[in-house]
């Protein structure tokens, strides 16, 4: 064989990627492409039809996702990704909608749009990945900031307690909420196509290293000690209350998946109650 | 798995064995796929690729079990696996 050149299959999720632009923008050792991956995996283990499938971003290294994969897809303004989706799938019930961004896209400029569309229950699938500051902006404080790290905006180290996206997700109304690490890959997988098969507010947030701007502002070596803190640190707790369920970089990182329950959808509600498509009851019996 | 003696039942174990591909462009020479392979296959070349980055070459090709976690630990789609054959392993475990 040697000498030939041989017909190699080419990578398995080039069907899935808008190839020419790839190598894409991120940082060697930055965990967002790891993390795209999985996003890629579970929609091919689920073999869901292309034409019915929908990915939205806002604006940060995350937000980038949206360009990257070969399916209709929209880069929206900063913090606007949900209110976008959430257009997007009341025009059209019948696509599947991901939106994908950073934890200051959604937390920060975009919370208020997160904890409506969760409390509505609009069918989506939110991936967080969560690297612990802007990224993209050089490293500011984001909400999901440490308590004492170093960022831009807080050269002396945080003095400010971050949320826990789990728990305020959840609170809000999340039917599906789990957490996970960069390095739990197949995990992260399982339960992104879980969270996609599931009808309502889907919410997986997944810690990321970024090596170029946070570890080094901190000092945590390089991207391939932060997955090593992940190894060290993490602990799956799966059903656990997402209020016990905190980051902690010196102790535990708790991870696994928190809710997972029904409850019915803003369109299930709208159809009943405002078309008197189904009948009222049915859909309130449901809720209860 | 080492046992004292060879259970006489004991199934021959499949052993999976892969070939895998490294797509050097797109490398950006992170480490992940070299220190997380269970088996030792990787390791950084002395090579540049056009970005400057030191991509990862096939050092124990034979030791390859097609297990694909290179393929999806690598954030930059830069490596993958592909099925060889099934051997039919003794050697299963070891
Ligand atoms: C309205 C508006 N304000 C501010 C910015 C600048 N900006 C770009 S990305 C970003 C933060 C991104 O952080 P995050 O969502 O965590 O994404 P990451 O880059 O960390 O993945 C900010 C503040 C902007 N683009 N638009
Ligand atoms: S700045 Fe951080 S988050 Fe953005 S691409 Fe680089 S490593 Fe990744
Ligand atoms: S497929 Fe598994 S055994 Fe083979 S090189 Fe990749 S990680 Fe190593
Ligand atoms: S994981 Fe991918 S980008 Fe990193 S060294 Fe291996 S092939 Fe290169
Ligand atoms: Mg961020």
């Amino acid at each position: 064989m040697r000498g030939k050149k041989r017909e190699l299959p080419g990578h398995p999720m080039d069907r899935l990627l808008r190839v020419d632009r790839i190598p894409h923008i991120w940082c060697s050792g930055c965990g967002i492409g790891t993390i795209f991956g999985g996003v890629l995996a579970a929609i091919q283990k689920l073999d869901i039809d292309l034409n019915k499938l929908a990915m939205v971003s806002g604006i940060g290294c995350t937000g980038r996702m949206a360009g990257y994969i070969k399916v209709d897809s929209f880069h929206t303004t900063h913090g606007r990704a949900i209110p976008f989706a959430t257009g997007l799938k009341l025009a059209r019930p019948d696509i599947k909608v991901i939106v994908a961004s950073g934890d200051g896209d959604l937390f920060a400029i975009g919370g208020n749009h997160l904890i409506h569309a969760a409390r509505r229950n609009i069918d989506m699938t939110v991936i967080c990945v969560n690297n612990l500051n802007y990224g993209m902006t050089g490293g500011q404080q984001a909400p999901s900031t440490p308590l004492g790290f170093k960022t831009t905006t807080t050269p002396e180290g945080s003095p400010e307690e971050p949320f826990n996206f789990c728990y305020l997700a959840a609170a809000c109304g999340a039917v599906y909420v789990a957490r996970w690490t960069a390095l739990h890959i197949r995990l992260l997988t399982n339960s992104i196509a879980e969270a996609l098969q599931k009808k309502g507010f889907t919410f997986i947030e997944i810690l990321c290293p970024c090596p170029s701007v946070f570890g080094r502002r901190n000092k945590m070596g390089n991207a391939l000690e932060t997955l090593k803190l992940y190894h060290d640190r993490s602990v799956i707790k799966n059903e656990i209350d997402p209020k016990e369920a905190g980051i902690d970089l010196f102790g535990e990182i708790v991870v696994g998946k928190f809710v997972d329950r029904e409850r019915p959808t803003f369109i299930d509600y709208y159809r009943s109650i405002v078309c008197h498509e189904t009948p009222e009851d049915n859909v309130i019996r449901i809720a209860r | 798995m080492r046992f004292w003696r060879r259970p006489l039942d004991m199934p021959p174990v499949k052993l999976s064995r892969g070939e895998v591909i490294i797509l050097p462009e797109r490398c950006k020479g992170c480490g992940f796929c070299i220190a997380y392979c269970p088996r030792g296959v990787l390791a950084l070349s002395e090579e540049f690729n056009k970005k400057g980055y030191h991509p990862p070459y096939v050092k124990e090709a034979d030791k390859c079990v097609n297990c694909h976690f290179c393929e999806i630990i690598c954030p930059e789609f830069a490596i993958y696996s592909i099925n060889l054959f099934e051997k039919e392993g003794e050697k299963a475990g070891a």
